[in-house]
């Protein structure tokens, strides 16, 4: 009965809530065009600080790659902080930090991305800058193979050194049949140690072109500034008939047998429960299906007011953790993801079980409407806190693009959110957790001989 | 529950993206960059406020979004941690989102999410942080919540016993993977016999020891009025900001009872190695640096930039990855606390090649130390520090966090006018000069953590 007063507030609360966010209020103003070579640019302004982030978007990525050279594509993101006939050999960085500004570069399945935060007044060297190495770049064996020990020595921090990178690895391995998103994207190891300076230029000469990117400018300048400096700076690039644009990759079968990968490591720490299905992304789901399943998994798996977390790990305590999403930005395939840890090492079954009787309730009996209000209105307000970063504002739409969404699809999403009713939700649990789309993982620690684990307390410390 | 997913889950999403220099460093380097605090004032005005009740603040009014950040700090931290209780501030960072007042923790946890609002803590060696952040339609209802989640925290048992089995599972994880038993190591080494030494998320035996009664009495010697620091970025008007400061801080008692913490200084010159079956050795590093208000510390940041703070623009960086393709990540930061003050970096190499990349290391920071930075590079260092000041400030949460720590160390808001005057006015003399106090290789504090044939390699090359 104490809870009472509690209780009651909160439902006043909810009904003002959900009346007050309106996806209306969630909107930057953008700007949108393309230039004479096909290069799309969408202008993102925010003038609270005379800053700018500068990204470009390739519409290529690891699943790109040619059979055999997995990596190659993430490698040849590297290499393109070498050199041109402009820019001395590594000098890109050491340029932009003189200007003042920070640099990097990410690649995934189906994106390619450059980008720096820097002054406004530096956007145009920025700009040219990127568009010279966009067709200019330069390469030395010399330089390539040491780059090929850096990326060998990111694997290894990344993959080798990490039994749940390692575990993940092997599980999208499973997950695919023919199509490359089963290939990691920092690319086999065995794979990667051969890559060639050959094999960089021909998937840059094959990819890169202003027909094939797209450019983001989000901060203090307007669209007029940028189409004046785009047509300046990328507007010199000549468009590339022959750039490959088909993103024709492997599709694959219907999935028909639930699979299971386990794997055992000295270093696992606790045995935990992964679960990965292959379900459409935006780009291939039937309209609402997309937003319907990331409400599903909002109300199934995202924190500690989810179902999982509530039944696993608040009531019957047998994991200290669970969760899950899903993952749609991809351009073929979405994923759901979820995972546990188990409380004891021998409850995995118990763990596997427990979560099968919550995707089968969300599957029979759907999600409740409080919970969808609730789960729509926490989406629409992620949405308008990233407003405050325009970094992330340059992701949303630069990711978005890059993959073939349009702006108003972007931008729609909120709206496209706001239609999806309980019965959706309850359709595309039915559809898609099925288990014989997915693969299930167990992860387990095996038996580590003592010198292997590191002390628990602090050993003496000795002099050298 | 993500503050507590374990370190090793989150690592899965790497598999995403892999991006060029790694994502893992980026906190570290935005810790190293709150030192240095500044922005061009013209687009950003600082308001000192004192609410009705007395509490003090620092406001920044941006009316563009409809969003409110709150960010303030309880200096104590995880050094107040009683003895044999290590891990009672990070314990207590994930209690108050698990019940407060009349609200149970999953009454609580669907109030918060159906106002969308973000509530997080975090615990540093030497204070206690709280982040905020609310929709203005939403934000009279989520400070309520804020102001339960300070004053009147549940620590219901069952709660507890949940958010310690994560807390000992994340230890399980910690104590395998090798960055973290490194960075543990290397304070454990480097403070032996302060407080600093203590591991500061606990061992499984002070976690597995910790009571409500802990937590509780934690929370009540350390959240007061005076050790408290408060700063506002957002849409919300001086007059409403005074009313909010008092309604959440305003019954907390006036002084905190802190145990008083003695000064210290790393135990230079040490060298320690530890087994583990790994493919990569990863070594941590470090040396006494400069303490915040010592005026040798803005020179001393300028050389940390140069030496491992600025990414592809610093030696490390250059001599390790660049050059020889010895790591993927090699990196360097400054970081004062209030009773002492570090260099610290860290590099990942191949088991079988750690001792080289450290040789590397030494042999920069030797030469740096003896000769000094070339003129270019100082100035490189010095151009980038200052023509960058304006990218620590183009988000509310981002303004927040640099002038909360202006705030903790008890500068002025005209630090940030002052700030690039004053690396301008840095002279490749005044460089010279610290970067041989503060570079002396003998005295690196330095573990590595990897395969046992790679230290005995070492130990025979080292004699």
């Amino acid at each position: 009965m104490m809870n009472f007063p509690g209780v009651l507030r909160l439902l006043t609360w909810t009904l003002t809530l959900m009346l007050a966010i309106s996806p209306s209020q969630a909107q930057p103003r953008t700007s949108e065009f393309k230039l004479a070579n096909g290069l799309q640019v969408v202008v993102i302004p925010d003038h609270r600080a005379p800053v700018v982030t500068h990204m470009i978007w390739y519409k290529v990525g690891a699943a790109d790659e040619p059979k055999g050279v997995s990596g190659i594509a993430h490698f040849l993101e590297h290499l393109m902080f070498k050199s041109t006939e402009k820019i001395p050999i590594g000098e890109f960085s050491k340029i932009v930090a003189r200007l003042g500004g920070q640099d990097n570069a990410f690649t995934g399945h189906d994106v390619t991305s450059y980008f720096q935060r820097i002054a406004k007044e530096r956007l145009e060297t920025v700009m040219e800058m990127e568009a010279d190495r966009m067709v200019n770049l330069r390469l030395t064996e010399k330089e390539v193979l040491t780059e090929r020990d850096v990326i060998l020595e990111e694997r290894r921090s990344r993959i080798e050194n990490n039994p749940a990178a390692i575990m993940d690895e092997q599980m999208n391995a499973t997950l695919y049949y023919s199509h490359p998103y089963g290939i990691p994207v920092i690319g086999w190891e065995h794979e990667m140690a051969k890559l060639s300076p050959h094999d960089a230029l021909t998937f840059y000469k094959h990819f890169y072109a202003p027909n094939n990117a797209v450019l983001i400018v989000a901060g203090d300048v307007t669209a007029e500034e940028v189409r004046a400096l785009a047509e300046k700076t990328y507007g010199a690039v000549p468009s590339n008939p022959a750039v490959d644009k088909s993103r024709n990759r492997p599709s694959d079968p219907p999935q028909r047998a639930a699979r299971r990968v386990e794997y055992s490591d000295p270093r696992a720490g606790k045995a935990s429960f992964h679960r990965d299905y292959v379900v459409p992304s935006y780009m291939t789901a039937k309209p609402g299906e997309a937003e319907a399943l990331d409400l599903l998994m909002k109300i199934a798996a995202d924190g500690a007011t989810s179902r999982l977390y509530k039944r696993l790990v608040v009531e019957e305590k047998i994991a200290s953790s669970a969760g899950g999403s899903y993952q749609g930005s991809s351009l073929d395939y979405g994923t759901i993801n979820l995972y546990a840890i188990a409380a004891n090492a021998g409850d995995l079954p118990k763990v596997e079980a427990s979560i099968d009787k919550v995707l089968g309730e969300l599957r029979d009996n759907g999600v409740t409407e409080a919970e969808l209000k609730r789960a729509r209105s926490s989406y629409i307000a992620d949405y308008i806190y990233e407003n405050d970063d325009q970094a992330s504002l340059a992701r949303r739409y630069g990711w978005g693009l890059a993959v073939g969404r349009t702006v108003a699809q972007i931008e729609g999403w909120p709206d496209a959110l706001s239609k999806v009713t309980v019965d959706d939700i309850k359709r595309a649990a039915a559809t898609y957790l099925d288990v014989r789309r997915s693969v299930t993982g167990y992860l387990t620690p095996s038996a580590e001989n003592d010198a292997a684990r590191a002390p628990e307390l602090p050993a003496p410390k000795s002099r050298s | 529950m993500d503050k507590l997913r374990s370190a090793c889950l989150d690592q899965l999403r790497f598999g995403v993206r892999v991006a060029r220099s790694g994502a893992a460093i980026l906190p570290v380097l935005a810790l190293a960059l709150c030192l240095s605090f500044t922005r061009p004032a013209h687009a950003m005005k600082i308001q000192e406020i004192k609410s009705p009740g007395g509490i003090e603040a620092w406001l920044v009014e941006a009316h563009e979004n409809p969003l409110l950040a709150l960010k303030f700090s309880f200096e104590g931290g995880n050094a107040q941690d009683p003895a044999g209780k290590d891990g009672v501030a990070n314990f207590l960072t994930a209690m108050l989102d698990e019940g407060a007042g009349d609200l149970t923790s999953s009454d609580f946890q669907e109030q918060m999410e159906t106002l969308a609002m973000r509530m997080s803590y975090e615990d540093s060696r030497d204070a206690f942080y709280g982040n905020f952040e609310t929709l203005t339609q939403n934000r009279d209802e989520a400070v309520k919540l804020l102001k339960l989640a300070i004053t009147k925290p549940r620590f219901d048992a069952d709660a507890v016993e949940r958010i310690r089995s994560q807390l000992l599972a994340n230890l399980v994880y910690a104590d395998r993977s090798p960055d973290k038993v490194a960075a543990r190591e290397w304070f454990a080494t480097a403070f032996a016999g302060h407080v600093y030494a203590r591991p500061s998320q606990g061992t499984e035996a002070t976690v597995g020891a910790i009571t409500s009664a802990d937590l509780e009495a934690f929370r009540k010697r350390t959240f007061a009025r005076s050790n408290l620091k408060v700063v506002a970025v957002g849409d919300i008007s001086p007059e409403q900001l005074g009313k909010l400061l008092d309604d959440v801080f305003g019954d907390l008692p006036a002084n905190p009872d802190l145990v008083p913490v003695p000064m210290t200084t790393p135990v230079a010159g040490t060298e320690k190695r530890i087994t583990m079956d790994v493919p990569q050795s990863v070594a941590v590093f470090g040396l006494p640096a400069m303490a915040r208000k010592d005026p040798d510390f803005m020179p001393a940041f300028v050389i940390n930039h140069l030496v491992g703070g600025g990414g592809f623009a610093s030696r490390l960086m250059e001599e390790v990855r660049e050059r020889r393709g010895l790591a993927y990540s090699v990196y360097s930061y400054l970081q004062p606390f209030r009773h002492t003050s570090i260099l610290m970096g860290s590099v990942a190499t191949r088991a079988d090649a750690i001792n080289q990349s450290l040789d590397v290391i030494r042999a920069e920071l030797k030469q740096v130390a003896e000769e000094g930075p070339k003129p270019e590079e100082f100035e490189n260092a010095k151009k980038y520090l200052i023509g960058s000041y304006a990218l620590r400030f183009d988000t509310n949460a981002k303004i927040a966090s640099q002038l909360l720590g202006l705030l903790e160390d008890d500068f002025g808001p005209e630090y940030i006018e002052n700030r690039n005057k004053m690396i301008e006015a840095i002279t490749l003399d005044d460089a010279k000069r610290v970067a041989k106090r503060l570079l002396a290789p003998e005295n690196l504090i330095i573990t590595i953590v990897g395969q046992p044939a790679t230290a005995a390699a070492a130990s025979d090359k080292k004699g």
